[in-house]
Order: C-alpha cells, then structure tokens, then sequence
C-alpha cells in the first residue's frame, strides 16, 4: 500500500465519518441531559429529503441546509412534546418517530426522486491544504466537513468548561437534585432534545446534498442507529465520538479498499469491527461498577415529572 | 337520494352477479427495495404498473416494498396468499426459501419466483439473461478504459452475481487482452453511501470504467464527480450522470408480467424456469450516451445484433475457470439450468469468491 493510497483512504474515512459525527454529537447532548430519542433515524430522512427539496428549489445548498436543521427541530420537537411533556415512554417515542420519519420523508420526496442538483464543491483551506498528509486528509473537504469540527470543539468547551455544561450534566445525572437547586429540568431536556434534531437535519443534508447529492427513499441506510451505537462506543465524550465516527467510517469503508487491492480476508468481519467494539462497550456498561467510570447519564431513559419528589 | 342510492345498490347486485366471472384477478408483488430506488424493485413496479395499464379493471395489484429476505418475507407472502391474490410475484433471489414453503401452504396460488431456482408444481421461476446486458457492458468498459482497469461492484456471491461477473469479464477480455478488473462485494443490494464508499475505493486504485450489480445510481454520480465513466443498471440511469454514463442494462418486465397474467386468466398456466433477455426485449440497452467513440458505439450494436439473434452466447466453451479446470466444454453453451448455478470465476479473475 502506497502512501497515495492511505491518504485517500483516510481523506475517505473523515468524509464517511462526518454524517456519523453529526447526528451523534447531537445525540450525545440529548443524552447527557437524560433523554434516550430512537428518532435518529427518521430525523435524519427527514432532513435529508427537506433539504435535497429546498437546495432543489431554489438552487441553494446553503438554504438546503438550513431547511434540513429547521425539519430536524420540528421533528425533535414532536419527540419532546411526547416525552417530556406528556411522559411517553421514551424508546417507544423514538421507535415511533423513526418509523414516521421513514415513512413521510418517502412520501414528501416522491416528486423528486432522481433529480440531481449541484451539491456543495470541495474548498481546500490555503495554507493548511498544504501540509503534506495531513493536509488532504483533514482540509481538503466541504464546508460542512469543516463546521462538523469547529461543532465537535464547541461542544468540548461547553461541555466540560462552562456552567451550561454543568447544568446538562446535572439534569441527566440527577434531574430531582437539580430541579431542587432551581434548575428548570424540563426546559434543559427540551432544547437538549431540540439541539439533537438540528445535527439530525444537517446530517441527512450531508447525505443528500453532499455525499450522494440526490434523494432516494431510506438513502441513510441505518446511520441513525450507527450514530446511537457510537455515543454508547464514546461512553458519552464528545471528544471521543469525533474519534469512534472517523473509526467507525474507516472501518467501513476497509473493507472495500481492501477487496479492491485483492486481500482474501472476509469483508463480513471487517465490516463487524465497529459494532463488536459497541457491544463490548455495552456489556462493560450493563456490569454495573464501571458504570460511573464510562459516564452513561444515570437518569438516562428516565422520564422526570417536576411534581413529583424521588 | 334514498331512492337514487338504492337504484344504484340494486344496479351494483345485477352486476356482481353478471360479472362474477369477471372479478378482477388478484395479483400479488414482493420487492425486495423501495419502489423509489429507481433500480431493480423500480423497474418491478414498473412492470406491475404496465399490468394495470394492459388489463385495466380486469386485474387489481397490491405490492409490499422493502421486504428483508429473510423470516419476514415468508410471513408477507403468506399475508398476500390470504388476502386473496390469484398469483403472486416475489421479486428477489433471497425470497426463495419463504415463497416455497407458502406455496407449499396455498396450493391453489400461483406464484413466480425471479432469479430463483425452485420450482413447484404452483410455483414457477423467471430470470433475467442479465449476463447478456453483462457482456456488452464488459466489451463496452475494456474499449473505454485508459488504465486497463475496471470496476464491479457485487452485492451478494449468488449465483446470478457471479455469472454476471464472469460475462462482463469475458467481454471485456474479448477486446482488451490487458484488462484487470477489481471487484468489490458491498455486501448489500442498495445502500446508496455504501455504493458510494465502493465506487470510491475502486476509483482510488486506478480504476476508470464502473460497472456495478447494485441497485443505486450513487456509483455513477461518483464516477461523475471524478470524470470517469460508468454504467447504469437495471433502470435507465442516464440523468443522474450526464457525462459518465455509457448505457443503462434496463430490466423490462411488462412483457412477462402480461404474458403470465394472460395465461392464468386463460387457464393455460403452468409452473415453468423461464429465461428473458435481449431475445424477448425484457433486457433493454437503454439511453447510449451520444458521446461515445464511434467505433466503441459500433461495436456495442453490433455485440447487441449478435446476442439478440441468438448468434452469439456469452457462456460457450470452451471456457475453463480460474483454477484451471475446464468450466465449459468445447463447442457447449451452458444451458439454463447450468448458468443458474455458475459459482466459479473465468480464467483470469484473480480474487476468490467469498464465503
């Protein structure tokens, strides 16, 4: 293997990774402050389908994008509404969304199936392109690429550095504690939730108008549930799911590369890799003493009604 | 009013009684994808809409999209055979096992099985001579290629794949004694970022010529991107890539569908293993991008002419495999019982299938 051809890979890796880190690093922060939404999947079709509709009609990538973040917050929104206000039992909400989402974006998209529009052009970052290796690799992307990394250091800062992390934090560890200090439980939750489905829209717009620009039913494939593999894989560090989605897009897209250059080993047990590392995580999880080391939200899935006192 | 709808109820019992006979026959579908992957289920579907089109009111379809090959295949099948439809049409290889045992329990429902090949006696198969269309892709790809190095994309090691491979090798082969092809199991029927990620593996090792056996258009929007070629499959595919697309291998599957609806409403239907391709216009070349060398272009119609006339058959040995033994003898063609189980590569393929 040439160095050429690991740079690619890798270049590949990142691209594969983004719509991965996206809607992870989104559910992350809906988990962090208590709420478990299974309603990745359907967020993300339906940001995906909004915003190949809008960059379709107007011609804009851009506006695309932003559709696609407003659809992902309505969709949130919906989940929210259900969960936090009327107490439905969370994983039966997400299950829901992700079916209704599945099933409308199909719906809405049908008009535009096999259209084609000019999705948003690579811009290599002068100075930093330059760098030997590292330079395609990192800043030879799209602006969405680029976003997805100032995002993941964003949310690092707010995350372990400000009061507003704290004040997430709080919530999904003990929210009758917090609510006690004066903290609005119900409040955090939503825009927690609502802040996961705005990731959701941008990465189904990544796989629309970026990846595959095009819209076809079910285009996401199953990445919603990747993204909720990963934040458990992460144990619920931001910084860390930057580095399980680049993972978890090499691994598969190894598999393939290494067909192509005529390695005889199983693509299946390449392909694999990434969920065996999930389970693993899980089980590690599921042996309650590690439990606090790995940082699952101890509310985590639990509904919080403010009238009632642990 | 009243008396207006009771004039009609009264007129409706006249008529179910007259036209009992004439009661729509009921015809099932199964596909594999959704109807919008604009591929395979899409050219299905599209064979169920000529249906309608050609009987109007004397058929009535119902379809279940997105069906996993697998435990919930048998249970929709068997969900189809209860509601009532005469005949039924599972639409992928993996349906095979499910639609056998539900033919088993519903005797009286027919049912046809693509690209299988079980048969019953109220259980038939129908295959496409996609190795046909395979052929004149490869011939087409080896003339195309600047690099001497094509691309496939595979979903699963069945059978049909492999043959597929094995024609579009030997075409390519027949042109470009250099050629190498790469191929690359996706390990999934559409998964349009997957197909992404295979196209792209593929066309950073030098590949320039794509040829793929999923069902999304996503490889050759890539091969677009890159300004390479690719081409199309199972639907026509031309609009998702202007420049890179040579031609779609379009499935058509009206013909068949009528052919065999006919037959039951004449009574005359039997379980049979019938083979379509160019012969019988179920595989068409579709969209042949005007941009193509003339001497490439001469050379697909006239490899078309040939195939379509029944002149020339791709699998006629002498043809050995590439472990060297000999696959197909001297002066044979493989019939359609041997293609339908192909399961080694031709001489000069240098992977491995997977297991």
């Amino acid at each position: 293997m040439d160095s050429d051809l690991i740079v690619q890979i890798l270049f590949a890796a990142v691209k594969t990774g983004t719509p991965l880190l996206f809607i992870a690093l989104g559910e992350v922060i809906c988990e962090k402050s208590g709420v478990l939404n299974l309603g990745q999947e359907g967020m993300m079709l339906m940001g995906a389908v909004v915003g190949f509709l809008a960059a379709y009609g107007t011609g804009s990538a851009g506006l695309g994008v932003l559709a696609a973040m407003l659809m992902g917050c309505v969709m949130s929104l919906i989940f929210a509404v259900l969960v936090l206000h009327l107490g439905a039992n969370q994983v039966a909400t997400g299950l829901a969304l992700t079916i209704f989402g599945t099933g409308l974006s199909a719906f809405i998209g049908s008009g535009v199936v096999g259209q084609t529009i000019q999705g948003f052009q690579p811009i290599a970052i002068p100075l930093l392109s330059d760098i030997p290796f590292i330079g395609k690799i990192l800043f030879s992307h799209d602006i969405l690429v680029y976003s997805s990394f100032a995002m993941t250091f964003a949310l690092m800062f707010v995350v372990n550095k400000t009061r507003i992390g704290l004040t997430l934090k709080a919530v999904g560890e003990n929210p009758h504690a917090a609510n006690a200090i004066g903290i609005k439980v119900l409040r955090v939750r939503y825009l927690a939730v609502m802040f996961g489905g705005v990731m959701a829209g941008i990465s189904g717009a990544y796989m629309s108008l970026v990846y595959t620009p095009m819209w076809v039913e079910n285009m996401t494939a199953g990445r919603g549930w990747i993204a909720l593999a990963l934040v458990v894989f992460a144990s619920w560090r931001v910084g860390r799911i930057m580095l399980g989605a680049y993972l978890f897009g090499l691994a598969s897209i190894m598999h393939l590369v290494l067909q192509g250059l005529g390695w005889s080993i199983s693509p299946n047990l390449l392909a694999m890799l990434p969920y065996v590392a999930t389970v693993v995580v899980m089980v590690i999880i599921s042996a309650d003493k590690f439990k606090e080391k790995l940082l699952a939200p101890r509310a985590l899935g639990k509904p919080f009604d403010p009238r009632q006192m642990a | 009013m009243k008396l207006k709808s009771l004039l009609v109820s009264l007129g409706l019992l006249a008529g179910a009684s007259i036209a009992q006979a004439e009661e729509p026959l009921k015809v099932g579908f199964v596909y594999v994808g959704p109807v919008g992957d604009l591929g395979w289920s899409y050219e299905h579907d599209m064979g169920r809409k000529g249906l309608e089109e050609y009987f109007g009111d004397k058929v009535k379809t119902t379809y279940v999209e997105n069906v996993p090959e697998g435990a919930d295949a048998e249970r929709v099948i068997t969900q189809l055979a209860k509601a009532g439809n005469d005949l039924i049409f599972t639409t992928s290889f993996g349906f095979m096992n499910p639609t056998v045992k539900v033919a088993k329990r519903f005797p009286k429902v027919k049912f046809e099985h693509a690209t299988g090949y079980k048969l019953d006696k109220n259980l038939g198969t129908y295959v496409l001579r996609t190795y046909e269309g395979r052929y004149i892709s490869g011939v087409t790809a080896g003339m195309m290629t600047k690099t001497n190095t094509i691309g496939y994309i595979g979903s699963f090691p069945i059978p049909e794949v492999i043959r597929d491979i094995n024609a579009a090798y030997m075409g390519a082969k027949s042109v470009n004694p250099d050629v190498k092809m790469k191929i690359v199991w996706a390990n999934t029927w559409y998964d349009p970022g997957k197909e992404t990620d295979a196209a792209n593996a593929l066309m950073d090792q030098g590949v320039d010529v794509m040829l793929q056996h999923t069902d999304s258009p996503a490889p050759l929007i890539a091969a677009e991107k890159r300004g390479l070629r690719a081409i199309g499959q199972a639907s026509d595919q031309s609009k998702f890539a202007p420049n890179a697309h040579i031609f779609s291998v379009r499935d058509n599957w009206t013909p068949y569908y009528i052919k065999e609806v006919q037959a039951v409403m004449d009574g005359t239907w039997k379980s049979q293993d019938f083979w379509g391709g160019f012969h019988d216009d179920m595989l068409t070349l579709a969209s042949i991008n005007p941009n193509l060398p003339k001497d490439v272009r001469a050379k697909i119609d006239a490899t078309y002419a040939a195939i379509k006339s029944g002149e020339f058959k791709p699998f006629t040995g002498p043809i050995k495999d590439n472990k060297g033994n000999v696959a197909v003898p001297a002066n044979h063609s493989l019939t359609d019982q041997e293609l339908a189980q192909v399961n080694w590569y031709v001489e000069g393929i240098t992977d491995e299938i997977p297991h």
